[in-house]
């Protein structure tokens, strides 16, 4: 059946009416982006500096301080069960956009130091069906509930960065001491680090930045004009993992 | 209807084992009692001793939605005081014999949280 001429002039004129209520729907949407951006308020980041890193060789001071303070097991019976919130690896596999067959000889020996990215856009975040792991709106922090982990490992196949790991086996076992300020997890939960969430709080700098013998982190407010992290960025040409991927990491590496 | 005695028979037994509890209990008496230990230090907890006796499962939820999800760090008790939120940190501070206080009612209650799974009994540490 067709359209007849009184029936055209009716959805023409809806269609204006929807049209003309454009502006108006955009400025909510505004309003309601602004609220929920990542780029609104705090965004706490960490400069590392692999410069300062690589003079250190085979040093693991940051590693051995944040895993002995979040009880992160160092123990396992296979590498396929292993933990970790902080760690090192080649330069070719935490920067593989850089695809450089010819890498400058100063990179082929230098590890690269990598944790969680703590991503504005984090696609862990996104798929997790419980809430379990959020962006929190004050800070940025990337933060776990591991009490409301149901370990289905989603997050670990959404993370590009490799930042999270699924305790295969009762963690405690993997534990030569534990700390008692801080839980452990039990079996079937993910973890990752919470950029020392729980130091933060109180004012306190990330264990890694602390243990540091170099200086080679530096953390802080990228949002805050004056702040050190910012002034770094600014500063120094910086490099972030796989930025192509639209996550907008929070980690920028001094190379 | 040759199995009649046999199905009331059966009956009866059924009867009988399914109320055996209450059976047991009007034969045996009370209850035992239950003997916890008190804080060894700590005069007072942080809600009152009957609130908590009915509600702290409830309390260490809160508590804990409140400082992993809320970023909130401290409690304050009627009287004014301020305390952590904290399982590990707070209670078991007081309440330092786990095994006579804790265990020993949720044992008695049949019940079994898993708290200790991830929080650590400082006692217990090696």
């Amino acid at each position: 059946m067709g359209v007849d001429r009184r029936k055209f002039l009716k959805i023409a004129g809806l269609g204006a009416v929807g049209l003309a209520c454009k502006p108006a729907t955009d400025l909510f949407a505004k309003v309601v982006l602004s609220e929920h951006s990542p780029l609104a308020g705090k965004r706490l980041a960490m400069v590392i500096d692999l410069r300062k890193c690589r003079q250190q060789d085979d040093c693991t001071a940051c590693i051995d301080a944040c895993h002995q303070v979040h009880n992160v097991p160092t123990e396992f019976d296979t590498a396929k069960h292993e933990v970790k919130w902080i760690w090192k690896d080649q330069f070719d596999y935490a920067f593989p956009e850089q695809d450089n067959p010819f890498v400058h000889k100063r990179f082929e020996r230098t590890p690269v130091l990598m944790l969680c990215n703590h991503c504005d856009d984090p696609p862990c975040v996104k798929v997790c069906p419980t809430q379990a792991t959020w962006k929190r709106p004050e800070d940025g922090i990337v933060m776990m509930d591991w009490h409301r982990c149901i370990g289905c490992r989603y997050c670990i196949a959404a993370c590009p960065y490799g930042s999270r790991s699924f305790n295969w086996g009762d963690p405690r076992e993997g534990l030569e001491e534990i700390n008692p300020d801080f839980p452990t997890r039990m079996r079937g939960v993910v973890e990752k680090c919470t950029f020392c969430e729980e130091r933060v709080v109180k004012g306190l700098l990330p264990v890694c930045v602390e243990a540091c013998p170099v200086n080679a982190i530096t953390f802080g407010d990228l949002d805050d004009p004056r702040s050190k992290v910012r002034r770094l960025v600014r500063r120094y040409f910086t490099l972030r993992r796989k930025p192509e991927l639209g996550t907008h990491p929070q980690i920028y590496y001094i190379v | 209807m040759n199995d009649l005695w046999r199905i009331v028979i059966g009956l009866i037994v059924f009867v009988v084992l399914i109320t055996s509890p209450v059976w047991y209990d009007a034969a045996v008496g009370k209850p035992s009692k239950l003997n916890l230990e008190s804080p060894v230090r700590g005069k007072s907890c942080v809600l009152e001793r009957e609130r908590m006796r009915d509600v702290h499962m409830e309390l260490l939820n809160d508590w804990r939605e409140r400082v992993v999800r809320g970023g909130e760090r401290t409690f304050e008790t009627s009287n004014g005081e301020i305390y952590d939120m904290s399982l590990t940190n707070t209670c078991l501070d007081c309440h330092s014999n786990k095994d006579k206080f804790c265990d020993r009612c949720h044992n008695y209650m049949g019940v079994d949280p898993y708290c200790w799974s991830c929080h650590v009994n400082p006692g217990e540490v090696r």
